[in-house]
């Protein structure tokens, strides 16, 4: 290479301003030895104030430093899958309950060891947070849906399905009930009919959901799909796969439907539209309790973290006492999963009203074979609405089911 | 030399010298991380941009297109050949990290509680370097000490509330030393007694301690796993530890697969059927798209051309403005308009008709055309009142003199010279509609969706949401298969590129 003079000079001049430059950027040597590392935390952006005080006591009771980043919630789960493997992920990450059957077969989640604190939570939490017979989440919260009144059109609760829709036509309203659907149906708002009939997605067993045991397509399923298709379109047009949650809301907040089945996130709007609300439990088609799902929150521990004694300390000892789970509480409005916590939070009737319903709540299955069941479930519910022959459809989606469990 | 060209070369040297830090740092942090061919690969781009910038004259085109090409192999050509690379792996749900990561979870999620067994509180203890638990029976408050190789033997301990915090010829380690020493602890497991049958004890947060019996062990040497049924579970090179009976162990980890996912992407019947007919409506879109937004462009152009009527600036004006409004915010709208129940088209325009713009797998693919031709036909109204006004007005009269008239004129004369200038601008659209991803998925997310395939798409997929969907929806996530997809898309979009560039000349040659 022939170099020109200019150019030695400018290589000279860059050698010396690269030294420069480089002085002033090497990476300082971390502070003294006393510090215990620092624990890495993703939380839902949204919540991360409410946790910041619990951090900054965890790091000056220990002096392990709690590093809390907000994350999107939409994005948490993907990012935390994809980055756990290289190292970079957290130590720690908020989630929900129905995340586990993803984490574990990734194998980015490491068990959790509650101890005896585990008889502290709702029963239902720790059904939630137990995967496979281990445990591995710390749970904070409990959401589950219920029916939303407004109290000034209806002013009793309803005892049965057909009490309410009665109740609602009595006050004047062509559409008294809504509830969030869609083109591909919404099978969440849907479940707590189907089991009201006899028909779970899967049956249970000591250690959680069998996916060997697919209970869908069993009669209760069968009664259930030809009663969905008598409230669909070409029945009394209850059902509705066009009312989608934007739809359902607002006629709820105009008043043209005095019943909403939603869950604790739409009560704050309700409120400030100025409804009387009063939460009821779903009333049930038939004589059994209509049973929805219940959505458990809370943090997992990666299974990369090098600091994996710190995360369980934090997780359990500190993010699992009452105060934290009403900090918790308060920034997010649902039911803590903590029972102390849950039994100061209830002095809220809406929280009461939610907490009675969720009684009656089941985990939402977190197991692999549910993604399957996912994917056609919604379909067919929808097509049953839209006057699908309620049998044989109903007939084919357990099988589509099965097929793809295999 | 003069002071400006002195003062440019300052400037020079210390841009570069900027650069050079940067790079010689990130170069130092990669190197720690233990990536050699990053830190060779980052050394000589830089050594090369040094080259480039101090040779006087030497390089002077390179000079130019250096930053150019270095965004190019960043943020192209990196990407494309990591996708290729990722769609000869089995990277996806269950196959996530390396083979020793997925042993790690599986041995630690293979542990058991012992049953009914309590909890010990624990001080963990060192004696020499080597750690052990000093633990309390909480039954008979007796303190007990063991190491992962010796169990638990009885001693004299100190006890402060009821937990044994010390003991003789051992060190009590303090909070801040149990976490500095956090991956010997998570990995100390001391046994309970002489009979393994009894499990061991494990504490996972340095004050508590749990007896837990492992219902997996790892032959390291043998690279299998037997769960305690005595089955045995060995590699087979499928990525995870397979059963005789064919049963797998999940978490697996990632490995290359060679060309099985373009294998299965165009053999396995459940996805080569979606795959094709996907394909086929992409095709048909993206084609439906450019012509039907070009025709109608071109005929507004031509109209407003002559247009003998008052305020044609402000009709001009009122055609731009599908264009001017936010894409996102009008796909959003149309796809509220066309609901079947609640939508204004339904309701207002067809006085409370039933028609199922996005639920009937017809309708919606005309649907999905007719809002991309309200979203793209103000561009091409503006290309070719652009490209009209630039055809010369003596070739139209001389065509006039030979007698040629309205439909011959426009054929023979203005439509070829109109082409050979927007053939560029239609390819690019062709390409662009080829991935028009924000509409398909805003509008109604690829559907109504397919329920005879085990695929999750629809019938107004194309290929682009259809990899979305196979790579980032649902609970399988399938990023191989998904980047198989995104090869095959590439190699149909550059192929398509380069024979309609080709085509494109002969058009050139009209003007000439």
């Amino acid at each position: 290479m022939k170099v020109t003079r200019t150019g030695l000079l400018g290589l000279g001049a860059i050698a010396v301003t690269a030294a420069f430059v480089l002085s002033g950027c090497t990476p300082g040597t971390d502070g003294g030895a006393g510090t215990g590392g620092t624990l890495t935390v993703w939380v839902d952006a949204e919540r991360l104030d409410a946790l910041q005080g619990a951090a900054d006591d965890y790091s000056e009771q220990t002096g392990v430093e709690v590093e809390l980043v907000g994350k999107d919630n939409a994005t948490i789960k993907d990012d935390f899958i994809q980055q756990a493997p290289t190292g970079e992920g957290p130590d720690i990450v908020m989630g929900a309950h129905d995340w586990l059957g993803e984490l574990t077969t990734n194998g980015v989640v490491a068990p959790l060891e509650l101890g005896d604190s585990a008889g502290d939570y709702l029963d239902v939490a720790i059904q939630a947070a137990t995967y496979d017979g281990t445990i591995y989440m710390l749970p904070y919260a409990v959401e589950n849906i219920a029916v939303l009144r407004n109290a000034d059109l209806v002013p009793e609760a309803a005892a049965s399905f057909d009490d309410m829709i009665a109740a609602g036509k009595a006050a004047g309203l062509a559409q008294p009930f809504v509830v969030e659907q869609g083109a591909e149906g919404n099978p969440y708002h849907l479940y707590p009919f189907q089991t009201a009939f006899g028909a779970p997605v899967f049956g249970s067993t000591d250690a959680g959901y069998d996916a060997t045991d697919l209970q869908l397509g069993n009669e209760g399923g069968t009664e259930f799909a030809a009663w969905l298709g008598s409230q669909g379109k070409n029945g009394t047009g209850v059902f509705n796969t066009d009312i989608d949650g934007a739809i359902a809301k607002q006629a709820f907040l105009d008043g043209t439907a005095a019943f909403w089945l939603t869950g604790p996130w739409n009560v704050g709007s309700a409120l400030d539209a100025g409804i009387n609300v009063a939460i009821d439990p779903i009333p049930s088609p038939t004589s059994d309790a209509a049973q929805p799902f219940a959505g458990v929150k809370g943090f997992f521990l990666s299974a990369e973290s090098e600091n994996k004694v710190a995360a369980t300390d934090f997780l359990v000892n500190y993010l699992g006492s009452e105060d934290v789970q009403l900090a918790l509480f308060e920034a997010g409005n649902i039911l803590p999963a903590l029972s102390a916590a849950a039994d100061t939070a209830s002095s809220d009737p809406i929280i009461a009203g939610f907490s009675t319903v969720g009684a009656d709540a089941v985990p939402m299955p977190a197991i692999p074979a549910m993604g399957s069941v996912w994917q056609y479930w919604g379909i067919a519910e929808a097509a049953i609405i839209n006057g699908e022959d309620p049998a044989a459809t109903w007939a084919k989606l357990a099988a589509d089911v099965s097929a793809a469990i295999g | 030399m003069t002071r400006s060209s002195l003062l440019a070369l300052v400037v020079k040297i210390v841009l570069l010298a900027f650069i050079d830090a940067v790079a010689v740092y990130a170069a130092f942090f990669v190197l720690l991380q233990g990536n050699l061919v990053a830190t060779v690969a980052i050394l000589v781009v830089t050594a090369l941009i040094n080259v480039v910038y101090l040779a006087r004259r030497r390089f002077l085109p390179a000079k130019y297109l250096t930053p150019g090409l270095l965004f190019l192999a960043v943020f192209q050509i990196f990407v494309l050949l990591y996708t290729g690379y990722v769609g000869f792996t089995n990277y996806g749900t269950g196959h996530n990290g390396s083979k020793e990561q997925a042993v790690s979870s599986l041995l630690a999620s293979s542990l058991v509680r012992v049953e009914d067994s309590p909890t010990y509180p624990v001080t963990v203890v060192d004696r020499l370097g080597q750690l052990g638990l000093l633990i309390t029976d909480p039954e008979d408050d007796t303190a007990y000490v063991g190491t992962a190789d010796e169990p638990l033997t009885e001693v004299d301990a100190e006890f402060e509330n009821g937990k044994a915090v010390s003991t003789a010829g051992w060190t009590s380690l303090t909070f801040q030393q149990v976490i500095a020493r956090t991956a010997e602890i998570t990995e100390l497991a001391v046994p309970f007694s002489d009979d393994p049958n009894d499990g061991a004890l494990r504490t996972p947060d340095g004050s508590s301690a749990y007896r837990y019996l492992s219902t997996l062990e790892y032959d390291e040497s043998a690279g299998t796993m037997t769960d305690d049924r005595g089955v045995v579970y060995s590699d087979i090179g499928t990525g995870a530890f397979v059963a005789e009976n064919g049963e797998e162990l999940r978490p697996g980890w990632q490995i290359t697969v060679g060309g099985d996912n373009f294998v299965r992407a165009l053999t396995e019947s459940s996805i080569r059927g979606p795959l094709l007919y996907v394909t086929a409506w992409t095709f048909a879109f993206a084609i439906g798209s450019v012509v039907l937004c070009f025709a109608l462009g071109l005929l507004l152009a031509l109209t407003f051309e002559h247009a003998r009527m008052r305020g044609v600036r402000y009709y001009r004006l009122l055609m731009i403005l599908p264009y001017a409004f936010p894409a996102f915010l009008s796909i959003l709208v149309w796809g509220g308009m066309m609901n079947e129940s609640f939508g204004f088209l339904n309701q207002v325009v067809f006085g409370g008709a039933d028609i199922p713009w996005l639920s009937d797998p017809t309708l919606a693919k005309v649907s999905v055309l007719l809002v991309n031709l309200w979203l793209g036909f103000p561009y091409m109204f503006l290309i070719c009142t652009g490209a009209l006004q630039a055809i010369p007005g003596e070739l139209t009269e001389a065509a006039r003199v030979d007698g040629a008239r309205g439909w011959n004129l426009f054929r023979h004369i203005k439509l070829p010279l109109l082409l050979s200038t927007t053939a560029p601008v239609l390819i690019a659209s062709f390409a662009f509609n080829f991935n028009n991803f924000n509409l398909v998925y805003l509008l109604n997310n690829g559907g109504p969706r397919d329920t005879t395939t085990s695929l999750p798409v629809g019938h107004t997929d194309l290929l682009i949401s259809m990899v979305y969907k196979v790579a980032f929806t649902g609970q399988n996530r399938d990023y191989g298969l998904a980047s198989a997809f995104s090869i095959l898309i590439f190699v149909i979009v550059a192929g398509i590129a380069i024979f309609s560039f080709s085509r494109t000349r002969a058009l050139e040659d009209i003007q000439r």
